[in-house]
């Protein structure tokens, strides 16, 4: 393997403008995006297939950088947002804690510094540690092309390894997250074998408190299926129920029994059942305190 | 394959170049404009040999196509020094004896140079976390880590 030169031969385009990003994606053939590059160039480097006869940095278009307060108390996480941007910013750190954890819990500063959160989405790996919590936020992804624009639950978005609904015309345009119900309370747990790794697994849970009880409940793990997955039907029968270790002991087994890991270069399907069910105890446990509630 | 003119600025001097579109930074630093701090170590990002600055923050130039570098400001481990006085980090790195063999050195002092730049103030806890995207074979961290946290005092006391 060689990941000293990039053996690959394109052409590069860096469009001043928004418009200009989606002109070329309608009209060249085998395009592909350019952000922070942290999997497009290790890929391409690795020798993975990559089908790139245009390189499209969108590095000049400031607008798809931003961080900004949409209606209804929404955030709007654009493409194109660092990571090392979103898990400082104050708004993402108080309303969404999960998904600052989560990506403090990425790669390295260095990477983080180059890496895009619209790239972990579109690079579609069920590893994907931002994704987690983007769907137990209810996150809504924005796409957009010389058609129009389109929105897809985030939990919709992916297909398998490295697929996703995004069309080849189609630019990922932004994260809308809703402001979080009152007495919402979140967990980002990740298992890895050093703190910079890839996550053997993970998991997220955002609980929305009403009293002693869970009025809503979302489950999403990772690296234990061929996508991120949102673990939606447990996650909601938990909804209208008192919380008790009981409850959370029972909801963990439930989960380990659901999932449907396999082998791989990280770790064992079997390593991966057995400790689904810790880290939900843990991360429902984690959840419902920090929503107010009491065990 | 397209050909594209750049201008970066290379601890504070303006460089202008030709590249391809598949030329990267760290091999355009090394082999065009003959700065070989930057070390060429696992190309993909993960062992931090080849980290520079960009605007003060750290990246690994070995995954940035020098194309996309057009416009940048940067630094490399070339620029820490101010003429022939080490930065503190450096003079720090010399006096914990945080240096082995060498080879993670450069990158390394260039992270931690960018650390104390984004918290002049760290804790034990913090330059480990800060720095795990560089590796080092030989020393074991305990040295670098007490040479960082030794720089962010003296610069304190500047
Ligand atoms: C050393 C190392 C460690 C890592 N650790 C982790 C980790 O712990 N967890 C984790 O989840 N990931 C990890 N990653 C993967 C990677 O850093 C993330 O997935 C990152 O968010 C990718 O963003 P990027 O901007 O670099 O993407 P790029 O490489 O620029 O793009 C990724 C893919 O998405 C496409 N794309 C990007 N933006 C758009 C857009 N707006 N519209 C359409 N297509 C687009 C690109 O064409 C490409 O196919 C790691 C990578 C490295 C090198
Ligand atoms: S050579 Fe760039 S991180 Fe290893
Ligand atoms: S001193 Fe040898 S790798 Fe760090």
């Amino acid at each position: 393997m060689n990941t000293k030169f990039l053996e690959k031969e394109f052409d590069y385009l860096k469009p001043a403008t928004l418009n200009g990003a989606l002109e070329i994606l309608a009209e060249k053939p085998n395009v592909k995006v350019f952000a922070g590059g942290t999997d497009l160039i290790v890929k391409c480097k690795t020798g993975a297939p990559v089908d790139m006869d245009y390189m499209l940095d969108i590095n000049a278009i400031d607008e798809l950088k931003a961080i900004a307060s949409g209606d209804d108390g929404r955030l709007e996480l654009f493409t194109n947002a660092k990571l090392s941007t979103i898990e400082k910013d104050e708004r993402v750190i108080k309303d969404y804690p999960a998904l600052a954890a989560a990506i403090r819990a990425m790669a390295s500063v260095s990477v983080r510094n180059m890496a895009s959160i619209g790239g972990n989405f579109c690079n579609a790996s069920p590893v994907a540690d931002a994704v987690g919590p983007v769907m137990c936020y209810k996150g809504v992804l924005r796409l957009l092309s010389k058609r129009g624009e389109r929105e897809v639950a985030a939990e919709d978005f992916f297909l398998a390894p490295g697929v996703s609904v995004l069309e080849k015309d189609e630019l990922f345009h932004a994260i809308s997250l809703p402001a979080p119900a009152a007495n919402t309370g979140s967990a980002f747990i990740k298992l890895g074998r050093v703190k910079s790794d890839i996550a053997k697994i993970s998991i997220t849970v955002v609980i929305e408190r009403d009293d002693e009880r869970i009025a809503d409940c979302r489950i999403a793990m990772g690296s234990i299926a061929a996508k991120p997955l949102l673990v939606a039907d447990i996650g909601q029968s938990l909804a209208g129920k008192a919380v008790t270790q009981k409850l959370i002991d029972a909801t963990a087994s439930e989960i380990s029994a659901f999932i449907k890991p396999i082998d791989d270069n990280r770790t064992t399907a079997e390593y991966r059942t057995d400790v689904a069910k810790v880290i939900a105890q843990d991360a429902i446990a984690a959840a419902w305190k920090a929503s107010g509630g009491k065990l | 394959m397209s050909m594209h003119e750049i201008t970066i600025k290379v601890n504070g001097k303006p460089r202008r170049l030709a590249v391809k579109s598949n030329e990267l930074l760290l091999n355009v630093l090394r082999d065009k404009l003959f700065m070989t701090g930057a070390k060429y170590g696992c190309g993909i990002a993960e062992c931090g040999a080849c980290t520079i600055l960009k605007d003060g923050k750290s990246v690994m130039s070995c995954l940035v196509p020098a194309v996309a570098a057009d416009g940048w400001d940067i630094t490399t481990p070339e620029g820490l020094a101010d003429g022939g006085t080490l930065s503190h980090v450096q003079q720090a790195f010399i006096d914990h004896a945080a240096i082995q063999c060498g080879f993670c050195t450069p990158g390394m002092v260039v992270a931690s140079t960018a650390l104390l730049n984004e918290n002049p103030d760290p804790d034990e806890e913090y330059v480990r976390d800060y720095l795990r995207g560089n590796y080092c074979r030989c020393t074991g961290y305990v040295a670098m880590v007490s040479a960082v946290l030794d720089a962010a005092q003296r610069m304190k006391a500047e």
